[in-house]
């Protein structure tokens, strides 16, 4: 039996040339979810019916001559993001079995193109977390190392596709959610500029933040989701009104002139040498394709993480004052409706407790100037310092996370080291950027590593390219996980 | 209770709410509705209803009728808006946030004038202005439990903010008299406070005639009506004063307003008083206002009341107390100048007299507003046409317009129908005169002898005989030619 396509890319071909059904595809997936993901853990919901009967429409759409990038595809969603009619709990105990009745512009955009979705993956309770170990309900692992977590808070999707249980994932990054788990997991994440896709239906976490980004094996695949969500939508006002270039045919390989920007900041004391080997090797293949490489400065890097860790749980103790139970979700009955209200917000987790506390703390007359408004003002020059790089350069290139994947339970009872995780991709949020972490190599353990490429705002273009041109000149690509191969 | 005024001064500032007449809510598609009327939860959507992942979007109609507003009130507006979230939990408020303006709203610094009841007037300035969402309905359970109706949630409401240049309850029920006379003359709502839809809350304090500091205050709620406004208000800074002068302090609180003791009663104190934790709203843009459409909307506007009071005096010539009567609805005002519209030149006072004086008593008699009755501005003015040109009196013609209105027809066809045309023919008034002379013998010899009071006696008779439709300007003319020829002879 011929091998299974590895790739949206190879699948498409597969389909196009009639060698493989979306409905088959689609079992492949299923059966291989069923087989592999007791251990792996990357799925919540595995929507199998829903996924069979839209194999079965791509099928016969394909047969109406239609061949789209991702007609009859198999994708997995994550669980912050409302699929109509298919649970969505952001991974916390308060929207168990809440069923939303709409569909998330993101997802209203994969059914129109055909997308078929194989279920919602596990994450870090409402997206707050950098290993997934704060979901409610389950650990996802790493399918590279069981012992280790797939980092997060899109963790299911980063470990569903490295595992091949989908071929392509949507995540969400607020602080580097799909950046820091592709890297952990060895895949391709992207995380487009704010406001580049729509953010309706997707559960808030930190609105000024919150983007959708999307995974996949190959630059192409993530580059496919990507063009497919991208776009205008009115009923969300901070999305942009501007064209959608064709992103696909944006990936020549061609980066000869390219101006890479390689920040001091991001190669300091806590990133393992490993890491930085990885990195800076990639950085000089780069080169070698033709970019030109500047040291570049970006000054105000140390105080993305309180920064972040300001704004993000200022706006999520707003946004998660909703979950009273009166009207969706589960309620916990109390002695009367104060009480009642109380003892259902009992079921938000330890993590998310902390991030509202912070938030109305620093939101809190009296407090108000000191943290978050100084925030906003800090963020104000941590957005100019991108401004300044990208009048020199077109893309920086930097580590996506520190270290590569730690072990389960390793950080839990640590926050500050877990929320060190993301430090640097932090600043990608809260500047207008967009940024992406592509696979550069292995540590000692086989753990893979990941290389950041950031873009000015709306450039992802840009930043696919030269990631496309990178894994175009190595093949980390290819190399496999542990899991499902004995 | 001592009268306070006496030593005291009150300072009193109110914020008004009101709910805008949009077509749709401040941020999501939903229908307006009336929630008394419609049944609970039935003009709802996921926006309004608070589910996760729903974002806003502001509502054009809704900004455009706040504009109007701030632009009436005399408000710089500006042009950088911002929207925050206003952050307290209920379980009416499904968001657990409130969007709302904050530190930039859309209007600042305007003004109002307000007329006294001595005749005299006052400007009010007016703080700010400023756009967010209704809230939901609660209705707790007599025997446990309550009920929220969403039907509200998110209704666009607009805040009023007045400076505290008030100092009496007459004061501040003149201020949201006025305050209601305009947005109802915008069009932009029905100042139906039993409703809820327009909601006034009062800032009161009082301090010693003299003193520059301000006193802790009181706001007071539940206000149904601009009675309770100006009762509650005089109520609260009586009850201040005497609080003082026993040598007490005033707590700073929120206190409702009980309707039937006629009382205030505390309702929540300052330490349990919410912090808001109010910030930018991340899911909505700063809103831009261009002077384009600010000149729009300012060209747009309806002649406001004022500038009609003027106008009605200078064009009119009628006295400020009947232009303020023909203003106070903007539909009784626009009925009004149709009639003078179709009416001869100087017949404008006319119009009004008959109007205020006989209209109105109709109207209120029959509980019917402007628009329902089926009196038109042409009848009137056809009604008066027929009284100058003599075919009907003045008496007759108020029996004609009582018909009018019952019925629906015409000035003429009624005098057609019923006979009421005036009698006007000499011959026939000087046979009755004849007749009424002779049958009063006694009276014409007192008259003849210097009681020329009895020419009215002498004119109710002759009225009399001919039932009430002689012209009474032939009449007198004829009666007096009659009684000055006997005197001769
Ligand atoms: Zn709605």
């Amino acid at each position: 039996m011929r091998a299974p396509p590895q790739t949206v890319t190879e699948l498409r071909s597969a389909l196009r040339r009639g060698e493989i059904t979306s409905v088959a595809a689609t079992q492949a997936m299923l059966d291989r979810i069923v087989a592999l993901d007791n251990e792996l853990k990357s799925y919540l919901t595995i929507t199998d019916e829903l996924a069979l009967e839209q194999a079965a429409a791509a099928d016969r759409r394909r047969a109406q001559g239609e061949d789209g990038a991702l007609l009859g595809v198999p994708i997995a969603v994550k669980d912050i993001i409302c699929v109509a009619g298919a649970p969505t709990t952001a991974g916390s105990k308060i929207l168990d079995g809440f069923i939303p009745p709409y569909d998330a512009f993101v997802v209203q955009k994969l059914k129109e193109v055909g997308a078929v979705i194989l279920g919602k993956t596990n994450t870090d309770e409402f997206a707050m977390g950098s290993s997934t170990e704060n979901s409610a309900y389950f650990i996802t692992r790493n399918p590279w190392d069981l012992e280790h977590v797939p980092g997060g808070s899109s963790g299911g999707s980063a470990a569903a596709v490295a595992a091949e249980l989908a071929y392509g994932a949507l995540g969400t990054d607020t602080g580097g959610s799909v950046r820091q788990p592709a890297s952990f997991c060895g895949v391709v994440g992207l995380r487009p500029t704010y406001g580049r896709i729509s953010r309706w239906g997707v559960v808030a976490f930190a609105s000024s933040l919150d983007q959708v980004g999307t995974f996949g094996r190959t630059v192409a695949d993530a580059t496919a989701l990507f063009q497919a969500i991208a776009g205008y939508d009115r009923r969300d006002s901070t999305s942009l009104n501007v064209p959608v270039p064709d992103y696909a045919a944006a990936l020549t390989g061609d980066i000869r002139g390219l101006r890479v920007g390689v920040p001091a900041e991001y190669f300091v004391s806590g990133i393992e040498p490993e890491v930085e080997t990885a990195v800076r090797a990639a950085i000089a293949k780069l080169e070698e394709l033709g970019a030109e490489i500047h040291p570049i400065t970006l000054p105000h890097t140390r105080y993305a993480l309180p920064v972040y860790y300001l704004i993000a749980p200022a706006e999520a103790s707003a946004n998660l004052g909703r979950y009273d139970g009166v009207r969706y979700g589960p309620r916990v009955e109390g002695a009367d409706m104060i009480d009642t209200v109380k003892k259902t917000r009992a079921l938000f987790g330890p993590e998310v407790k902390r991030r509202i506390m912070l938030g109305t703390y620093a939101l809190s007359a009296g407090y108000y100037d000191a943290y978050y408004g100084r925030a906003l003002k800090v963020r104000t020059l941590i957005k100019q310092d991108f401004l300044n790089a990208f009048a020199q350069v077109d893309v920086i290139a930097c580590p996506t996370s520190p270290t590569t994947a730690f072990k389960v339970g390793e950080r839990a009872d640590d926050p500050i080291s877990m929320y060190l995780a993301d430090i640097f991709t932090l600043s990608v949020n809260l500047s207008a950027s967009c940024g992406l972490s592509v696979p550069c190599g292995f540590d000692s353990k086989g753990l893979p590593i990941g290389l950041q490429l950031i873009g000015n705002a709306l450039q992802e273009a840009t930043i696919l390219n030269a990631a496309y041109a990178y894994e175009q000149a190595t093949g980390w690509h290819q190399e496999k996980p542990r899991i499902g191969r004995g | 209770m001592t009268n306070p005024t006496t030593y005291y001064e009150p300072i009193i500032g109110l914020e008004i709410h009101a709910e805008l007449m949009t077509n749709s809510k401040m941020f999501c598609g939903c229908k307006v509705v009336d929630s008394a009327e419609a049944p609970p939860n039935t003009a709802v959507c996921p926006v309004c209803l608070g589910m996760p992942g729903m974002l806003p979007v502001i509502n054009r109609q809704a900004v455009e009728y706040a504009l109007r507003v701030a632009l009436a009130l005399n408000c710089t507006i500006q042009h950088h808006n911002i929207f925050a979230r206003k952050n307290y939990f209920y379980p009416d408020l499904p968001k657990a946030y409130q969007i709302s303006q904050y530190e930039l709203p859309l209007g600042v610094n305007g003004w109002l004038e307000i007329e006294l009841e001595d005749g005299s007037s006052k400007r009010i300035g007016v703080r700010r202005v400023h756009m967010e969402e209704d809230t939901g309905k609660l209705t707790h359970l007599e025997g446990g439990g309550s009920l929220v109706d969403y039907n509200r949630s998110g209704v666009p409401l607009l805040e009023i903010v007045s400076e505290p240049d008030i100092h009496s309850g007459e004061e501040a029920r003149a201020y949201g008299l006025k305050i209601r006379q305009i947005l109802r003359y915008l069009g932009v709502n029905s100042g139906d406070m039993e409703k809820g839809v327009l909601r006034v809350e009062p800032n009161i304090s009082i301090r010693p005639v003299g003193s520059t500091a301000f006193g802790t205050r009181t706001e007071l709620k539940n206000l149904n009506s601009f009675k309770a406004l100006a009762e509650g208000t005089a109520y609260e800074i009586a009850r201040q004063a005497e609080i003082l002068n026993r040598g007490g302090q005033v707590v700073q609180e929120t206190r409702g307003w009980h309707d039937a003791r006629r009382i205030t009663f505390s309702q929540r104190s300052k330490e349990e008083a919410e912090d808001y934790r109010y910030f930018p709203e991340p899911d909505l843009p700063p809103l831009a206002i261009s002077d384009e459409w600010i000149a729009t909307v300012r060209a747009s506007l309806p002649e406001l009341p004022d500038a009609k009071v003027a106008r009605y005096q200078a064009d009119y010539g009628l006295s400020a107390y009947d232009a303020r009567v023909l203003t106070e609805e903007r539909a009784v005002a626009a009925w009004f100048e149709t009639a003078v519209a179709a009416a001869p030149t100087h017949a404008a006072k006319t119009v009004a007299n008959w109007v205020i004086n006989n209209l109105f008593a109709l109207m209120n008699e029959k509980k019917q507003g402007i628009e329902q009755i089926q009196v038109t501005p042409a009848g009137l003015v056809e009604l008066i046409g027929l009284v100058e040109n003599r075919t009907i009196n003045h008496n007759t013609a108020k029996e004609v317009l009582a018909e009018m209105f019952a019925t629906g027809q015409s000035a003429p066809a009624i005098v057609q129908a019923s006979g009421l045309a005036q009698v006007s023919d000499e011959a026939a008034i000087t046979a009755v005169i004849a007749n009424v002379l002779a049958a009063n013998p006694d009276s014409v010899t007192a008259y003849l002898g210097g009681k020329e009071k009895l020419l009215g006696f002498f004119i109710g008779q002759v009225m009399r005989e001919l039932h009430g439709k002689g012209d009474p300007a032939v009449v007198n003319r004829l009666l007096s030619q009659t009684l000055a020829a006997r005197r001769q002879a």
